[in-house]
């Protein structure tokens, strides 16, 4: 990218001792930011505006009129009565059995992976490529996959359960079974993806500090406690959050696998924003869900970083 | 139709009410653009203008995509200055691009919709009436069943043209009534005789009626015995569910009990009802007529099918119907609306060649002429047409019938008692009734 930079910027960069960056002006960083800074306005803050704009309104964008409710769409999510209040806390709790469940386990396995794949083994790279296949799958692909081995009666995991006399489970019809799955499905899918993340974490932990407390006769375990450890802490805080938010925003392993069920007990919030703002075309109350849930996220995401951060001693 | 592929999407998405198909029904504003005016002869008389490309676009993902496929190609090859692209997309996905499509001008010049999604079509303003297409082919009532015809109606304006039915049938595996000394010439056709046949089968360690929680094929077999019973969906007025009355709760004891007497496994998975009857696992299975082909394709397998058993007392199956629609065209065009137009005229004629890919021609004549009645499975099912009901013509009626969905889920999952699940369901129902009459404006 070109910088134009003033005649008089350049003989200042000139006269200083250390010219290691040539042509920098004061626009310099926003130049290089705009490409993204232009797309993060047109589709995350134009549309995120809009959203507020539209749920505040009966928005329909096929019919001509869409009267202004004021946030009688917000206080229909509070009634008990309401069209939109009883799916959508449903959508709530399904969504946050799922992130509780699933978040401890994407979190530490994809850890415990990441330091076996650390160590020097013959086909190591091999290994790594293998825990982290899955994550290049579509999640079409994963659901139709996992409908067919999870299957009541004719699913591979049910038969194979079967040879050590355990009678058949509803993987996708029977609750918590149906929890089990999902997170068990997902877990299969995504923990390649942050074992390579914490990989990446853990080649940053200088050799040095292992050696020094190998000196001072730590084991491999106290090594783990006290290097390893506070060594991913950034990375970890990273993890959490995105974990946190990819939990949160499941959706098309439910969709596809158990359709929400049973009853609607695997409904996720997405599930039903979705269908109200695109099945239903109840676009005002969708935006008003979706920007509750994204409150909520925001409250945890905050949180999150509150019981992580670094202490100041 | 390939249900695996049908229902992974249409199944998979609870919201999408009656049977995983998007209910909707529609009411064209007057000043609608891009209408042919009122002199046009509905295609009647061909096509002379300059060369056109017509968008058309369907959910025929499955087996009957290369049926509707051929139809075009033959109409390309007669019509020189007309020329139809066929877009294929999943229905669920179908449903919502539509709309967007049509509101930015994108839209496709022809379409084919459910007939349960024609009236929130039209209140949305997404299709336009198509009065003058029906009186060009001179298509009247007779030529259809009564609901079919009605069905493609909304304010009393016509804005579908039905193409098929294809009704729920009762499909079995012939090996299996053999084995359970049951004579697969005579298929269980009343309640006790059902009863019977289930016992025997029972006897045999044959569980006979598997009874899936899902639309596919849970919600629409008992909608189905819902309507034998003598029951109805909604009521007059389409302001509240009434499947909560005695009607409805029959139907869901009737099937749930299948679980419970030990006829069908617990916990059946999606299409698993369907694969069992395939394997030999299960003998009946009540499933869309797009089934049909699916079974052929299966070797070595003895099947047969007949209309629905009448449980109830009163015959009455599920049904859907592909219609062609008119998509309003952002900006009017004369040539595209006419051909349009040309292009559902001899399609809708052609209706024959359509139900080799599995359904029951809309058109009475069609019916009734020997080359139909030379594909039996089909015939077979046609027998019911005056037995079909569909959803009333009310916008957002679909929302409504995702309710029932669920009720039937906890049932056949054992969650819940019938009665109890479908009341609840019913309560939910009537809220999003009240909803949809408050936006739409009814």
């Amino acid at each position: 990218m070109a910088v134009q930079a003033s005649a008089g910027t350049l003989r200042k960069q000139r006269a200083r001792a250390s010219a290691g960056v040539r042509g920098y002006g004061r626009a310099t960083p926003y130049l290089f930011l705009a490409p993204y800074l232009l797309l993060f306005l047109v589709f995350v803050i134009g549309p995120a505006l809009f959203g507020i704009w539209m749920s505040l309104h009966d928005w329909d964008f096929q019919l001509p009129g869409k009267p202004f409710v004021g946030l009688q769409n917000y206080k229909d999510l509070f009634d008990p009565l309401s069209a939109t209040a009883e799916p959508f806390w449903h959508g709530m709790r399904a969504t946050g059995i799922f992130t509780l469940a699933s978040v401890p386990f994407l979190v530490a396995i994809p850890l415990a992976l990441a330091v076996l794949l650390n160590r020097k083994f013959p086909g190591r790279t091999f290994f790594r490529a293998v825990y982290f296949a899955p994550y290049v799958l579509g999640v079409a692909v994963i659901g139709l996959m996992f409908r067919y081995i999870l299957d009541t009666t004719f699913g591979i995991l049910n038969a194979f359960l079967g040879l050590f006399g355990i009678p058949e489970i509803g993987w996708t019809t029977e609750q918590p079974w149906a929890f089990v799955a999902l997170v068990a499905v997902t877990v299969w899918w995504t923990a390649g993806f942050n074992a390579i993340i914490y990989l990446a974490g853990l080649q940053d932990i200088p050799a040095e500090q292992y050696e020094a407390a190998e000196l001072d006769g730590a084991n491999t375990w106290q090594q783990f406690r006290n290097v390893t450890l506070p060594g991913l802490r950034p990375v970890t805080v990273f993890i959490v959050t995105i974990t946190l938010l990819a939990s949160a925003n499941m959706f098309g392993q439910a969709l596809l696998i158990t359709q929400g069920g049973p009853g609607d007990t695997t409904r996720t919030a997405l599930m039903v924003i979705t269908d109200t703002g695109f099945s239903q075309f109840r676009m005002g109350q969708a935006a008003a869900m979706s920007y509750l849930l994204a409150i909520f996220l925001s409250i945890v995401a905050l949180i999150t970083f509150a019981l992580m951060r670094e202490r100041k001693s | 139709m390939n249900t695996i592929n049908r229902r992974l999407v249409l199944g998979g998405i609870g919201a999408l009410g009656a049977a995983g198909v998007l209910a909707g029904c529609g009411e064209g504003s007057a000043g609608n653009p891009g209408a042919g005016p009122a002199t046009g002869d509905g295609g009647a008389k061909g096509y002379e203008g300059p060369n056109v490309e017509l968008d058309f676009w369907n959910g025929f993902t499955g087996g009957d995509g290369p049926f509707m496929r051929k139809l075009v190609d033959q109409f390309n090859s007669e019509n020189a200055n007309i020329k139809v692209k066929m877009t294929v997309m999943q229905w669920a996905d179908y449903y919502t691009k539509l709309p967007t499509a049509v509101s930015s001008g994108r839209g496709p010049a022809v379409a084919i919709m459910h007939v349960d999604s024609l009236a929130t079509n039209a209140a949305r303003n997404v299709i336009e009436p198509l009065d003058d297409v029906a009186k060009a082919l001179d298509l009247k009532q007779e030529d259809f069943s009564e609901v079919v015809w009605k069905a493609g109606e909304y304010e009393g304006k016509r804005y579908g043209i039905p193409l098929d039915v294809h009704p729920l049938g009762f499909f079995y595996n012939k090996t299996l009534m053999t084995q359970a000394g049951l004579d697969p010439a005579k298929p269980p056709a009343t309640a006790d005789e059902y009863a019977a046949a289930l016992d025997a089968l029972k006897a045999k360690g044959i569980q006979g009626h598997w009874a899936t929680p899902f639309p596919f094929t849970g919600v629409l077999s008992v909608q189905a015995l819902l309507w034998q019973f003598g029951g109805q969906l909604f009521n007059e007025d389409s302001s509240k569910a009434t499947w909560h009355e005695e009607p409805g709760v029959k139907a869901l004891s009737w099937f749930t009990d299948l679980v419970k007497n030990g006829h069908s496994p617990k916990n059946v998975a999606q299409d698993a009802d369907n694969i069992a009857v395939m394997n030999g696992k299960n003998a009946f299975v009540w499933n869309g007529i797009w089934n049909i082909n699916t079974f052929k394709e299966k070797k070595g397998l003895e099947w047969g099918v007949a209309p629905l058993p009448n449980i109830g007392g009163t015959k009455a199956a599920w049904a859907g119907s592909h219609q062609f629609v008119l998509p309003k065209l952002k900006t009017p065009d004369q040539n595209k609306s006419t051909a349009a137009r040309v292009f559902v005229n001899y399609v809708s004629q052609k209706s024959l060649e359509w139900a080799k890919g599995g359904q029951v021609p809309a058109r009475k004549q069609v019916r009734d002429s020997a080359e139909f009645k030379a594909l039996p499975e089909q015939a077979a099912l046609a027998t019911q047409i005056d037995d079909l009901h569909f959803p009333p013509p009310v916008p957002g009626i679909g929302d409504a019938l995702a309710e029932l969905n669920k009720a039937v889920n906890e049932s056949v999952l054992l969650k819940a008692e019938p009665g109890k699940a479908l009341a609840d369901a019913a309560a939910r129902a009537d809220k999003i009734l009240e909803a949809n009459r408050k936006k739409y404006g009814a």
